[in-house]
Parts: C-alpha cells; sequence; structure tokens
C-alpha cells in the first residue's frame, strides 16, 4: 500500500481543517466569545500535525488504488472528527472527550444526534462549528480537499468512490477534481438561496445560517430546544421543500444545468423519492389530523417530519414520539430508506431499494419459469450483475452491522424501542429516534461505551460501512 | 546561454508529474476518444496530461472499468457511433473526436456521425491498406475527417528515416528540412566520449548543437563546459550537410541500409518494405504464416519473401543476418521482438530495430542495451497531441512543429516569430529566459544559425526551442 500518499493527503486533511476552523473562529471573535481560544488552539494543532505530515510524507508515487482510496477515507474521517471535538473539550462546555467526539462525528456524518440537554446555553461560535461540520461533511471532507488541491492524484475515484454514497458512482465531468467543484458549487449555491429564503422569512441570520447548514447537509443540528418547532409555518415550508431539494441526486443538478431537463424527468430514482415522499405524508396527515387543529397545520406537520426522517436530516417541528404507532412505523421505515443516491442523505439510499425490489422480482420469476432470462434495468440502463450482487451483499452487511449496533446497545437499562430506535437513527444518519431518544430528548444519558459505538455507527452509515472495515482489518496494514 | 542544471529525475521537485496539467482551464479542450485500446489508452493518457478534458467511449464495460480506475477521464460504455452515446459523451460541445477502435468502418461512420452532431475536428483511425492507397482523400474529403492516422504507416515511415541514417536512434526535421535533429547513443569508445562541448566546433569543424544529453535516468540541457561520456544518450541539432560533417568527422557515418531483413510480414513491414524498395534496397521478409506470404509475394514482387519460424536461429544465420546493414524485429509479440533482435546484435547487424509497444518492456529492453526501440502506439499519439496542441495555437499561439525526445521528457518546437514579438532585436545573451529552455536554431530564409549569445531573433525568423519541464504555448512563454 502507498503508504506515504495515505498520509500526505491525511496532512492536507489537517491543514484543511484547520483552514475550516478559521470561520467559527471569525464568529466567535464576532459575537466576543471566550471560545476563541479553544478554537486558536485547535488550529495550532492540526497545523502542528498537518504540515509536518504534509512534508514529510509527501512522495513522487502519486499512484493510488482503490484500497488506498478507502483507507485515506476512512482515516481522514476518523482524524477530522478527533480534532474537531477539541474546541468542545478545550472550551470546557462539553467537558467530556467521548461526548465532544460524539458530538463531531454527529455533525460530519450529518447525522444530528446530540448529547446536549440544554442547546441555548451554548456559546454561539462553537453551534456555528457544530452545524458548519454539518456542512463541510454532507458533501465530503476529501471531496473538498480534492476540489480545493489540483490534480491530488490522477486516479482520485477512487477517493471519490470511497466518500459519496451510492451502488454507482461516477463523474459527472472528464476530471475528478473539476467534478468536485462542480459539486460543490451547487451545494454552496443551493444553501446560499436557502438562507436568502429563510431570512426574507424573518430568521435572523445567524439562526439562518445553522438551519441552512444543518439542512444542505441533512445534518439536523439545530440551536433551539424545540429544533425548528418555534418558527413561522412559512419558515417551515421553506425547510421542507429544502430538506427535500438536498435529498436528490446532485448530478440531476448538474443535468439541469446543462438544460437536459428531460434526463432529470427519466430519473426512476427521483420519482421513486417523491413517490414515496408524497405517499408517507398522506398517510401520516390522516392519522395524526384527530390531534391537530387544521388539515392544513397536520399536512404542514407530517410533510415536515417526512422530508426531515427520508432525508436523514433529523428536524423536528413536532414530537412525534406522541403520535400513533402508524405513523411511527412509517417514520421508521424511511429512517432505512433513506433518499437518493448521490445526495448528502444517508440511510441505505433509495437506488439501492428500487433495485432490491426488481432483483426479488427477478428472483421469483425465475423461479416460476426456470429458463426465463431476466435483465434488472434501472434508470434506462441494464445493471451489471457487478454492481447487483454488490447491491446485495451491502445488504446483508448493512443488517449484519445493524444487528450489531444493537446488540450492544442493548447493555443499557433503556427500553426496545428507545435502543433500537438509536441503532437505527445513528447507523442512518438520521439523529433523533424514538422514545428515550426522540425529538425532544437527547443521547447524553447512554454510556461512554455506547457513545462509542454508536459514533463508529455513524461513521459506518455515513461511508457506507466497507473503508471503516478495510481500515479495521489487520490484512489491510501487513505487507499481503 | 548557460544551462547545466539537473533537470528532473522521473519527476521534478514539487512531487508532480513533470508537464501535469499545463493547459489553464479555459484553454482546456472537450476531446473525446473512441475506442479504448492499447492506441486509444496511449491517446487517453498523453491528452489527459496534457491538461484536456477527456471522454473516453468503449463498449466493453470491463475496459470502461480499468479506465476510470487509471485514468482522470470520464469513461462512457457504449458503441460510439450510436447518436445516444455521443450525446451523453457531449459531443456537440467537443473540439476534437477522435475514432480509434479496431475498426476501419466504424471510425469513419462515428467520426461522420459526431461531425454531423457538432464536434468541430474530427480524427478517424484508418488502416486497411485498401482505404489507404486508393480511397483515403475521397473519403477524408466525404467524411469531412480533419486528419486520417494509420499507425502502420507512420511507424514505417518512422523505421524508414532511422533506416536513412543508421547511425541515429531517432531522427526529425524542422521548417521543410532545413534543421534535423538527431537522436543518437555514444557507443563505448566513441571519440566524442570525454569531449567538452565547447570544444566540438572546433575538434569536427560542424556547425551542430548538442542541445540535450540523457545520462542515466537524468535529462540535462547542458553549457559548453559539459563533458560528454561514452553511454550517453545526445540530441543535436544543425543542418543535414552538418550533421553529415560531424558522423564522417567521427567515423560512425552509415550509409543508407541498403540490406535490410525484417521479421514478421505485418501491415507496418508491408509498408516499410515498399519504402524501402522504393529508395533501392533490397528487403527480405520472413514471415511463417504461408497465407501471408503469398500475399505480400503478390504485392511486392521486388522483396525476397521467406516463409519460416524467424525464432529459428539457424533460419536466420541460413539467410544471412551477419552479412545484413539493418535487422527489423516487427512481429505482433513485443517479447519476440526483443530476444530476436538482441541475437541479431549479437551477431553483429550493424542496425538493430525493434517494434516494442508496451512502455514497459520498452524500458527494459533498453537496459538489455536494445537502444533502437519503435513504438507504434507512441508515435500515433504522439502526433495527435500535436495535432490537438496544433488546434490549441489556432486559437491564438503559434507552433509549427512539435518533436518528443527522450521518451517524451523533452520537447521541440519550432515557432513562427511574429513582429510584435518581444523578443527580436535583443541579443540573445541580454534576454532573461526561463529555466530550461534552449534556443536551438534560428532559421532566416534558407540559412540556418546555430545561435551564440549575441545573435538576435528577427521578425519573419523561425525559431527551434528545447524545452523540458514545461510545456510552451507560444514563443512569449519561453521569456521570464
Amino acid at each position: 500500500m502507498n503508504r506515504r500518499m495515505v498520509f500526505y493527503i491525511l496532512g492536507q486533511m489537517f491543514k484543511s481543517a484547520a483552514a475550516l476552523m478559521v470561520l467559527p473562529l471569525l464568529i466567535s471573535l464576532l459575537y466576543g466569545e471566550k471560545c476563541v481560544w479553544s478554537f486558536l488552539i485547535t488550529i495550532v494543532i492540526a497545523l502542528v500535525i498537518g504540515v509536518p505530515l504534509a512534508f514529510f510524507c509527501k512522495t513522487e508515487d502519486h499512484v493510488i488504488y482503490a484500497k488506498e482510496g478507502f483507507v485515506i477515507v476512512a482515516l481522514a474521517w476518523f482524524a477530522l472528527s478527533a480534532v474537531g471535538a477539541l474546541p468542545f473539550v478545550i472550551s470546557r462546555e462539553i467537558p467530556s472527550y467521548v461526548d465532544a467526539f460524539f458530538e463531531t462525528v454527529s455533525g460530519f456524518t450529518t447525522t444530528g444526534a446530540s448529547i446536549l440537554t440544554d442547546v441555548e446555553a451554548m456559546s454561539r461560535g462553537l453551534l456555528f462549528w457544530r452545524s458548519f461540520t454539518h456542512w463541510v461533511g454532507g458533501m465530503g471532507v476529501l471531496v473538498f480537499i480534492m476540489a480545493i488541491i489540483p490534480s491530488v492524484s490522477d486516479r482520485s475515484i477512487h477517493i471519490l468512490r470511497a466518500e459519496m454514497p451510492g451502488p454507482i458512482v461516477g463523474k459527472i465531468v472528464p476530471r475528478a477534481g473539476d467534478t468536485a467543484k462542480i459539486l460543490y458549487l451547487i451545494y454552496i449555491v443551493l444553501t446560499a438561496v436557502e438562507i436568502i429564503l429563510l431570512v426574507i422569512g424573518g430568521m435572523p441570520l445567524y439562526d439562518s445560517v445553522i438551519h441552512a447548514f444543518g439542512t444542505a447537509g441533512t445534518g439536523g443540528f439545530g440551536i433551539k430546544s424545540d429544533s425548528i418547532a418555534g418558527y413561522s409555518p412559512f419558515l417551515q415550508w421553506v425547510i421542507t421543500i429544502f430538506m427535500m431539494i438536498f435529498g436528490v441526486n446532485f448530478n440531476l443538478y448538474y443535468l439541469l444545468l446543462r438544460k437536459r431537463v428531460k434526463a432529470v424527468f427519466k430519473s426512476e430514482e427521483l420519482w421513486f423519492y417523491i413517490g414515496i415522499a408524497l405517499v408517507a405524508t398522506i398517510i401520516i396527515t390522516v392519522k395524526i389530523y384527530p390531534l391537530y387543529t387544521s388539515v392544513g397545520e397536520s399536512l404542514r406537520l407530517a410533510s415536515f417530519q417526512v422530508a426531515s426522517i427520508i432525508t436523514t436530516t433529523g428536524y423536528a417541528t413536532a414530537d412525534f414520539n406522541l403520535w400513533p404507532e402508524l405513523a411511527k412505523a412509517t417514520l421508521l421505515l424511511l429512517m432505512f430508506t433513506g433518499a437518493c443516491a448521490g445526495s448528502t442523505a444517508g440511510g441505505m439510499k433509495l437506488s439501492r431499494v428500487v433495485m432490491l425490489f426488481k432483483m426479488i422480482r427477478r428472483e421469483i420469476k425465475h423461479m416460476l419459469h426456470p429458463r426465463s432470462v431476466g435483465a434488472v434495468r434501472f434508470e434506462g440502463k441494464k445493471v451489471e450483475d457487478g454492481v447487483l450482487s454488490s447491491v446485495g451483499s451491502y445488504l446483508a452487511l448493512y443488517v449484519v452491522c445493524f444487528v450489531m449496533i444493537f446488540f450492544v446497545l442493548c447493555l443499557e437499562p433503556f427500553d426496545f424501542e428507545t435502543n433500537f430506535s438509536a441503532a437505527a437513527a445513528c447507523f442512518n444518519n438520521v439523529g433523533p429516534g424514538f422514545a428515550g431518544v426522540g425529538p425532544t430528548a437527547s443521547y447524553a444519558d447512554y454510556s461512554a461505551l455506547s457513545k462509542i459505538v454508536l459514533s463508529v455507527a455513524m461513521l459506518l452509515g455515513r461511508l457506507e460501512i466497507y473503508p471503516i472495515l478495510f481500515v479495521l482489518s489487520p490484512s489491510t496494514w501487513t505487507r499481503k | 546561454m548557460v544551462f547545466n542544471r539537473k533537470i528532473f529525475s522521473e519527476r521534478n521537485d514539487t512531487g508532480q508529474m513533470p508537464f501535469a496539467r499545463p493547459v489553464s482551464q479555459e484553454d482546456a479542450m472537450n476531446i473525446i476518444v473512441a475506442g479504448c485500446g492499447k492506441i486509444g489508452k496511449t491517446i487517453l493518457n498523453s491528452l489527459m496530461a496534457e491538461g484536456h478534458d477527456v471522454v473516453a467511449l468503449d463498449s466493453d464495460p470491463m475496459v470502461i472499468e480499468e479506465i476510470t480506475n487509471i485514468y482522470d477521464v470520464m469513461a462512457i460504455c457504449g458503441n460510439c457511433a450510436d447518436c445516444g452515446t455521443l450525446e451523453e459523451a457531449g459531443v456537440a460541445h467537443a473540439e476534437l473526436f477522435v475514432a480509434v477502435s479496431g475498426s476501419d468502418e466504424l471510425n469513419m461512420l462515428s467520426c461522420f456521425i459526431a461531425k454531423k452532431m457538432g464536434a468541430e475536428h474530427t480524427i478517424a483511425r484508418i488502416r486497411n491498406p485498401e482505404y489507404n492507397e486508393r480511397s483515403i482523400g475521397f473519403l477524408r474529403q466525404q467524411l469531412d475527417l480533419s486528419m486520417s492516422l494509420n499507425p502502420e504507416l507512420l511507424a514505417a515511415g518512422e523505421l524508414f528515416n532511422i533506416l536513412k541514417l543508421p547511425s541515429a536512434v531517432k531522427i526529425e526535421s524542422f521548417s521543410r528540412r532545413n534543421v534535423e535533429m538527431i537522436e543518437m547513443r555514444l557507443k563505448e569508445g566513441s571519440p566524442l566520449d570525454g569531449v567538452m562541448l565547447s570544444d566540438l566546433q572546433a575538434k569536427y569543424k560542424a556547425k551542430v548543437l548538442i542541445c540535450v544529453v540523457q545520462r542515466g535516468e537524468t535529462v540535462y540541457i547542458p553549457d559548453g563546459r559539459f563533458v560528454l561520456h561514452s553511454g550517453d544518450k545526445i540530441g543535436l541539432t544543425a543542418a543535414p550537410t552538418e550533421i553529415q560533417k560531424l558522423l564522417k568527422g567521427l567515423g560512425v557515418l552509415q550509409k543508407q541500409s541498403k540490406f535490410v531483413m525484417i521479421l514478421g510480414g505485418s501491415r507496418t513491414a508491408y509498408y516499410l518494405a515498399k519504402m524501402l524498395i522504393s529508395a533501392g534496397a533490397s528487403v527480405k521478409i520472413i514471415e511463417s504464416n504461408p497465407e501471408r506470404c503469398r500475399e505480400l509475394c503478390e504485392k511486392l514482387p521486388k522483396a525476397m519473401i521467406i516463409q519460416g519460424d524467424g525464432a529459428q536461429q539457424e533460419l536466420l544465420l541460413e539467410e544471412g543476418l551477419r552479412r545484413l546493414d539493418a535487422f527489423v524485429a516487427l512481429t505482433g509479440m513485443d517479447e519476440e521482438n526483443i530476444l530476436i533482435s538482441i541475437f541479431a546484435a549479437a551477431n553483429c547487424v550493424p542496425k538493430v530495430i525493434s517494434k516494442v509497444n508496451r512502455s514497459e518492456l520498452g524500458l527494459m529492453a533498453e537496459r538489455l542495451g536494445l537502444d533502437c526501440i519503435v513504438s507504434p502506439k507512441n508515435i500515433t499519439s504522439d502526433i495527435l497531441v500535436r495535432y490537438a496542441r496544433a488546434l490549441e495555437n489556432s486559437k491564438g499561439s503559434n507552433v509549427e512543429t512539435l518533436y518528443k525526445l527522450m521518451d517524451g521528457r523533452v520537447e521541440a518546437l519550432e515557432f513562427n516569430v511574429h513582429p510584435e514579438s518581444e523578443l527580436t532585436d535583443t541579443p540573445l545573451k541580454d534576454l532573461h529566459f526561463k529555466k530550461n529552455i534552449l534556443i536551438a536554431g534560428i532559421i532566416r530564409g534558407r540559412k540556418t544559425i546555430i545561435p551564440g549569445g549575441d545573435d538576435v531573433i528577427l521578425p519573419g525568423d523561425r525559431v527551434i526551442v528545447i524545452a523540458t519541464d514545461q510545456r510552451l504555448h507560444d514563443l512569449s512563454d519561453i521569456l521570464k
């Protein structure tokens, strides 16, 4: 394995982390808060690690293979979370390092699960950093590095593939670096539009930026104890729509820019996404109608919660813990499906779900007509058998990982619903679960062990399992 | 001009590939390469290194997979003559469309469609001798092709050039043969061993300029105090008569090869034999396939065709290997070519040329002592790069010819000097050149000047520039 290149990119990653932290530093300077120092110290630490690492590991051999791609991504995410947690600890606002690590991983993986019991007591600089991690983690840290450092390697597609979610990761323009740039550009523009709309709707600028970051990364960290519930219906609708927008495959936006509207509307996954969201909204609206005063209100609450859960954002405008069982079950299912591949959302990804259903149909047909030849078509093209089997094995691995996480959580003295939904919410990068970890509660009561397991679960979910598995397997590090 | 700098050993100090991303974003062209066989991949690689945005098309999903893993290009799986595939590749915005699939007819058809769909320039590989001999002009005109490529013919042309002046490894000519540039290796015991460059002119009374020296893995642009060693590979420029004078002085002048044996009756062999015969040489072709032998016999009545296994040493000796002027190994197998060439060299054949397509084998063969290696795919890709550079230049710059030396690590370019150029009317010693740049010749009318510090560039001159770690797009690029 090309270890020098791995560590070189890690060094670049530390440097970028330092650069990213300048923004919250400025915010806390602006508000004259004490956490300025914690950011300064962290920046120095990141530079002290990053500069020598990038300098001494600089290598002439830029060739990386799939293995290096996975290892770089996994290590980068661990390291970034470890450094990103420091400001919370140094400022003593989250005194325990495990808690701070959980919070940062939850930020970067765009989960939005929090151990904070009183968000409103935090300083504004740190809250900004917390939400900024969503924004960076949503599109990907290494994608960001690829966008700003010209041609890291000719084979950076391996990094792109390891970091971007979805069964098939393709480039939208010939160069991986340019692809990263275009994706980030679309991301920045969409975020800016949301900020503007929120400000127009009467939300203070600081709150708008924070919530736009949370929406864009499909993260879900807010700055109020009641999440979005306190804001006006107009603002809630804006956030609902933007959550849905960020759950769409970003390649489609590029197609829109290239004026290939037809191709966008032919996207099977997009229609499936919209369809599922509509059906879920209708079911929930009908079920919760008796609890609220008007159809409008229940429709607003239902659609907000559906958008929030299907895109794995995790904002809330209602305590859905109190909703009828069918509504809760619908939301739980949405947690697992997630939104489109190539978006900032977590979960299984709808394209996998669609392919799995098509595989099942082919299998049934094959059983009834053993000599029939069937091809699975998706997005108008035949799906290669290799992709299908990887989707199948991903599902198996996904279930195994989920069961293991759930099993560890059951060491805790909480009820089944809490533990199950906590595992699901973290593994799928949603954030809030049900019962003890519902939208009004937090993960603070879990033990340190469970918090670490949940942190790993969030990373597994965000990076789609494989990178983390490879980095933990000894054969990656031996000479084989 | 004082230059003596170690240029780069494989890669330069910044850790980047030499010549990495030379074209600025705005100049990058959209190029589509259809068909990704041996030649297609070489073309992809060099166009990508030139900084263009390249899209690759191939109908084999395995090839597409491999390409996305290795090269930073976009690869699309599909038939390259299919409108849908071409549209997906963005043919309407493509400046250049290159069809190099295995089939001539497919190449022509896809170029035709690409042109109709809006590609600016199209280039097709047409290798069938029947198309090439009678109808190529008609085809090119009717299909609106910018250029047709015949790798075998190009390779044969290069081989023929070498056999005309067997002392050299490679010959290129500038400005309608007014200036030639030859690459040659100093053999053990060469009279040039230990000669300081400043003494060269006085000693041999020939106006030549040694402009690049490759020693081991390192390339130098030498100054007057540079001392040559045997084993160096040197590149020199001069008028053709001066080169003859020098070679005579060195006692290595070999007349054009008269007795040539070609191993393998490939298409390249056919073209080469035809050229040699019309230049008055006697040619013997050894081919194992009786069918092919008869065909060659019909087409080349003046050549002697031997049916037999060229790997049999007895056969080669019987056919007069030891009395040959030159031996050319052109079988389809790189390994066979290398081994038989070594055998020929051991039997004191003065000039041995071997065709080796795989670059890694080429390097090994050079280490084994075969200095004259010809690779058809590299010749083809050099020509394409030259064409692409010229296209780019038609947007404002003025490169006339471009050659690659020393395995592509050095470039020699010929520029036209515009009247408003800032280089004119100043003695060369007063101009501040970038490092690793050398003015190797000034052509004024019919006169060739090998420049010294007092010479002046005048408007209307043509200037030959040698550059090593950069790509030049305009003459003004050579100044600091």
